[in-house]
Order: structure tokens, then C-alpha cells, then sequence
């Protein structure tokens, strides 16, 4: 187990360091890293800091969120198809970002975006847990995904479609398939203490998520309280998604991949799958943006259409073994 | 059967009214320009009187250097219906005006041509020659087109003022065979699009745009509501590689017309 951690922390650190001399302008290596660190004179630094960085952090970051909210509500739903882009929760959070974008509010106070995502999260995740608790069956969960994605995107397309500026109805696919490009150092600032906050909020879940394994009423009997357990699992994921979105886009799939992959290394042990995910979900979606560089430098290729293409199958997957009735 | 004509006066009242109208072919009486560009244009060179109506377009003054004449014609917004109902003898659409429009119109007989944009000097030259014949004004045309090379030759700037970098929402860029990219070659600026093999206007990544190290950095105009393809005009990283401000494209750099000699004056 703690051999799993330190390969996977040194899997993110390299991955980090791989994005950060991953660029069309093909910077030589060592000098772009004195550049980043020693500052300097010239054009060097300013893509390494003002550019690149940002694009590295927030790539692990979110990566790292959306993994780690995942595995946390594949655990409290008891379902592995459930994951923050498949089930709507990305979409309400990148609807209430373009609200407050095309409102006019995120520019009267920055903090306006990463809110009114954390907002629009909060709304999907919470109609989420009241429809398909616990004791919900997959069915449900998809369905109630589905509905609530559809009726988010629209949400987002017609908002962009309204709007008086004639390059917002070209967002639509920004918005619903997510991308790092030209992310700056402004957009971690407002991304990264909320994030960090409910990183937090979710991994205080982790010894009620073990209890749960158990089933509801062996949890309740070990003195858990399911409501308070639903209401940090809530906070703690719109915390994570809503800013995530709000800078990023709607990434799906992260959250259903990552910890899939994981659960066999760690015994299926919520405890241990939760910080687990979010290291693979940084490594995954770190790969996937060095990715969309390398295939196509000179347009900006959509994250979400990477994470699809791997997590699709695997979703499809998952579903045929639920339908023969298999536990997974 | 009182009031039904007989057939021979049908067609002798068509013939007289076919023998009124072939005059007008030769110069049209009743144009429709649907065409942010061929408005100016047509505006510029039209006898009073004979351009009936311009695009919407042309009456904003955010694109329209001409927004204050457009404002005395009646406004078209591009749909075959009430172009149709103009009565027009002549419609000019532009090269990407819907092709389903410009079908319907001349479905329904009318002649609509489609001037393609102008994107370097003499394509304005060859417009503005183009749309004096169209509106049967020649005299008008040769005018303006001494008027323009006059312009022209005085706005050019006789010395080399470094490099430049275009630079619009969504990160792209434009390359010398464009016409904003001839506005900052006759202003004195090497373009940094050419350092990349760019001529037209493509996507060019941030990063290149800083290692280029441009001096002059020529942003695209900021439209009403917010995008997060204007946003990236906002990134640290460009207001790190040109302290000292920036130049704002504006209505004078949208459209090949003699206003172009404004935009090159307006980098000095």
C-alpha cells in the first residue's frame, strides 16, 4: 500500500515536470527550468510562469479533485458508475459559471465565478443524493444523471446563445468538454482554496465511507450518522467540482477511470481508494493534457475528448457487468 | 367576365414595363446592400438616392466607420424576405453571406452579387473599381480610388518601427496576406506571424506569441458580454510582454475600404 502512494506521488511529480517542458515553442529543458525558477530577463520566463506553471498545477489539481470526489461518492452511493461529469454535477457547476460570466457578475468581484459554480455543483450533487441515496439502484443514479446533464447543458447553451458577445456560442464545447489552455495564475488563486477546502471536507469522510461498506444499518449501529456523513459529502464535492468547473470546464469521466483502476491495489478500502484517487485522477489528467499538446499543437484539443475516449469504453463496461447482475 | 384582360394586353403592358426596366440594368436604381463592407462602399460611391437599404451592421458604430450614413438608409438584417419585399434591382451580399439567402433571392429574380472581401491594398483598389461599375457610378469610383492611393501614400510610414504582433480572441492571430497584416506592414511593422510561416489569420499558442517577443502588441476590440475567448487578451503573461499598453483594433481595420489608411495612421 505504501509502495501503491510513492509510486504514484513520483507518477504525478514526473507527470508535472513533463507539462511543464511540454509546449509549441519547444524550449530547451534546462534552461526553461532556471528560467522558471531564477526568473530572469526576457520572454523565457514569462512562459514558464505565467503560462506553463499555472497550466501544470491546475491540471494536477483538478485532476486530483475530480478523482478524489469520485471515489468518495462511488462509495457513499455504493455505485461505481457515479462520477462528477457523467451525473450532471460538472454541467449544473459549468452552468452557474456561465450565469455569472454572462450576468456581468464575475466581474464585479472575481470570487463571483468560483461561487456561483460551487452553487450549481451544490444544486446537482444535492438532487443527486436525494434521488439516488444509498439505497438507490444504478438505474436511478443514471437516470437522474442523465436528466440532470441534459437539462445543465441546455441550460449552459441557451445562456451562451443569448449573449450579446459573437464569441460566446463558440464556448459551448470549452464548457462541456474542459481544457487547460492559456489558464492563468488568476484562475488558481480563485480555484485553488476552495478546492483545498473541500479536499479536506471529503477526506474527513473516509472512516465513515469504511463504515459503510458494511451496509446503512451495520454503519448506523457503529454510531454513524448518515445525515452528517451526506451533508460533508455534498459540501465537500460542490467545494471540489464547482471551482474546478469554473476554471476548467466540465471534465468527465476522471472520476469513474481513476478509481476503478485503483480499488484492486487498495482492497476496496474507501480509507485508502479516496487520497489514492485523487493522485491518479492528477496523473491522469496531467497525461491527458500533455496529451492534447503532443497530438494537435496548434489547436486547442478539448481534455474532455481524451478522458471520453478512455473512459467511455470503461463505462460501457461497467454497465454490462451491473446488467448481468456481477457485483464490481 | 367583366375585368379579365385580354391575354395580348397582359403581355404588351409586360414588354412596355420590360423596355422601362432594361435601362436600370445598366444602372440600378434600387440597391440593397447586405454586407457590413459592400455598405461602406456602396455608401461611399452611390448616387443619392439610388442605395435604398444597408445591413444593421452597418449602423453600429463599433464596426461601422460610416455608422452616422447608414443611419439615414433603412436597415437590412441579411433575410431574403424583407430584401424581397425592397423591391431591390440590384442586392450585393458578400462572399459569405448564407448561400441559402443568396439562392432565394435569385430564385426570385434578382440580381445579387457577391464581391469577395478585401484583404491587402489593391483588392480594395479592384472593390472599389468593382462597385463603381456595379452602380454604374465610374466617374465616382475614379475619384475616390485618387482620393484612397493619395491616402494611401501619405499614410505609409517611411521607416521601420519594429515588430508587431496581432493578436484576437480565442488566440489568433493574423499573417501578411491579410489586410490588418498589410495595415501593420504599411505602418512600419514587421509582422511576428511571418516568423511562424503564418499568413493568413490562424491559431497562434500564447507561448509562441511571448518567445516572439513582439514591441507592439495589437489586440482585437472587446465586445459587449463576456467570453472566455476575449478572456485570453486578459492573461498575466501578455501584459507581462508589453508593459507599456497596447493598440486596440477598431472599426477602421474590419473592412477593406479607404478608412484603412486611418487604421495604418493610428499605429503611429
Amino acid at each position: 500500500m505504501r509502495g501503491l502512494f510513492a509510486a504514484l506521488s513520483l507518477l504525478v511529480a514526473a507527470l508535472v515536470l513533463a507539462s511543464l517542458l511540454t509546449g509549441p515553442a519547444g524550449l530547451p529543458a534546462m534552461d526553461s527550468l532556471r528560467a522558471l525558477i531564477l526568473g530572469g530577463e526576457g520572454p523565457l520566463p514569462i512562459v514558464m510562469r505565467e503560462i506553463r506553471l499555472p497550466r501544470a498545477i491546475l491540471g494536477a489539481a483538478v485532476g486530483a479533485g475530480l478523482g478524489l470526489t469520485g471515489a468518495a461518492l462511488q462509495g457513499y452511493l455504493r455505485n461505481p458508475l457515479a462520477e462528477p461529469g457523467l451525473i450532471g454535477i460538472s454541467g449544473m457547476a459549468a452552468l452557474g459559471a456561465v450565469i455569472a460570466i454572462q450576468t456581468g457578475l464575475s466581474l464585479m468581484a472575481a470570487l463571483a465565478l468560483p461561487l456561483a459554480a460551487l452553487a450549481g455543483a451544490a444544486v446537482g450533487v444535492a438532487l443527486l443524493v436525494a434521488l439516488a441515496g444509498p439505497r438507490g439502484g444504478s438505474v436511478t443514479l443514471i437516470l437522474a444523471g442523465v436528466a440532470i446533464s441534459a437539462l445543465a447543458g441546455a441550460g449552459t447553451s441557451l445562456v451562451l446563445n443569448l449573449s450579446p458577445n459573437p464569441y460566446a456560442a463558440n464556448e459551448i464545447v470549452f464548457w462541456l468538454m474542459g481544457s487547460l489552455a492559456d489558464r492563468s495564475m488568476l484562475h488558481l488563486g480563485l480555484a485553488l482554496p476552495p478546492m483545498a477546502l473541500g479536499a479536506a471536507l471529503v477526506l474527513s469522510t473516509r472512516r465513515a465511507l469504511d463504515a459503510l461498506t458494511l451496509g446503512e444499518a451495520a454503519a448506523q449501529a457503529l454510531g454513524l450518522s448518515t445525515a452528517a456523513l451526506r451533508w460533508r459529502l455534498v459540501a465537500g464535492t460542490a467545494l471540489i467540482v464547482g471551482p474546478a468547473t469554473a476554471v476548467a470546464g466540465a471534465i468527465g469521466f476522471v472520476g469513474l477511470v481513476v478509481p476503478h483502476v485503483l480499488r484492486p491495489f487498495v482492497g476496496s478500502r474507501p480509507s485508502a481508494l479516496l487520497p489514492a484517487s485523487a493522485l491518479g485522477g492528477a496523473a491522469l489528467l496531467l497525461a491527458a493534457d500533455i496529451a492534447v499538446r503532443l497530438i494537435v499543437p496548434d489547436r486547442d484539443l478539448k481534455l474532455g475528448v481524451l478522458t471520453a475516449i478512455v473512459g467511455a469504453p470503461l463505462f460501457l463496461h461497467l454497465i454490462w457487468k451491473t446488467r448481468s447482475g456481477g457485483r464490481v | 367576365m367583366r375585368g379579365c384582360v385580354p391575354r395580348s394586353r397582359v403581355i404588351l403592358a409586360a414588354a412596355v414595363w420590360l423596355a422601362a426596366a432594361l435601362p436600370a440594368a445598366a444602372a440600378p436604381q434600387r440597391v440593397v446592400s447586405m454586407n457590413l463592407c459592400s455598405d461602406q462602399l456602396a455608401m461611399m460611391l452611390a448616387a443619392p438616392g439610388q442605395l435604398i437599404s444597408v445591413s444593421s451592421l452597418a449602423q453600429d458604430p463599433r464596426m461601422s466607420p460610416m455608422a452616422e450614413q447608414a443611419a439615414a438608409h433603412t436597415p437590412n438584417h441579411g433575410r431574403a424576405e424583407e430584401i424581397y419585399l425592397m423591391r431591390p434591382d440590384l442586392v450585393i451580399a458578400g462572399t459569405y453571406t448564407p448561400a441559402a439567402t443568396v439562392a432565394m433571392l435569385r430564385r426570385l429574380g434578382i440580381r445579387v452579387e457577391t464581391p469577395p472581401p478585401a484583404e491587402s491594398f489593391a483588392a480594395i483598389r479592384t472593390e472599389i473599381t468593382r462597385m463603381g461599375a456595379l452602380l454604374g457610378r465610374e466617374a465616382a469610383a475614379r475619384d475616390l480610388l485618387a482620393r484612397f492611393d493619395a491616402d494611401l501614400d501619405a499614410a505609409r510610414s517611411p521607416s521601420r518601427r519594429g515588430r508587431a504582433a496581432l493578436y484576437y480572441a480565442n488566440g489568433f492571430t493574423s499573417g501578411p496576406e491579410t489586410l490588418a497584416g498589410a495595415i501593420l506592414e504599411a505602418a512600419g511593422f514587421d509582422n511576428i506571424a511571418a516568423d511562424y510561416g503564418i499568413a493568413t489569420t490562424t491559431a497562434l499558442p500564447m507561448e509562441l506569441l511571448v518567445m516572439a517577443r513582439p514591441d507592439r502588441l495589437i489586440t482585437g476590440a472587446k465586445w459587449p458580454g463576456q467570453s472566455q475567448g476575449e478572456a485570453i487578451l486578459d492573461h498575466p503573461a501578455l501584459a507581462a510582454l508589453t508593459p507599456d499598453g497596447r493598440h486596440v483594433t477598431d472599426r477602421d481595420w474590419i473592412c477593406g475600404t479607404p478608412f484603412v489608411t486611418r487604421a495604418i495612421r493610428s499605429l503611429e
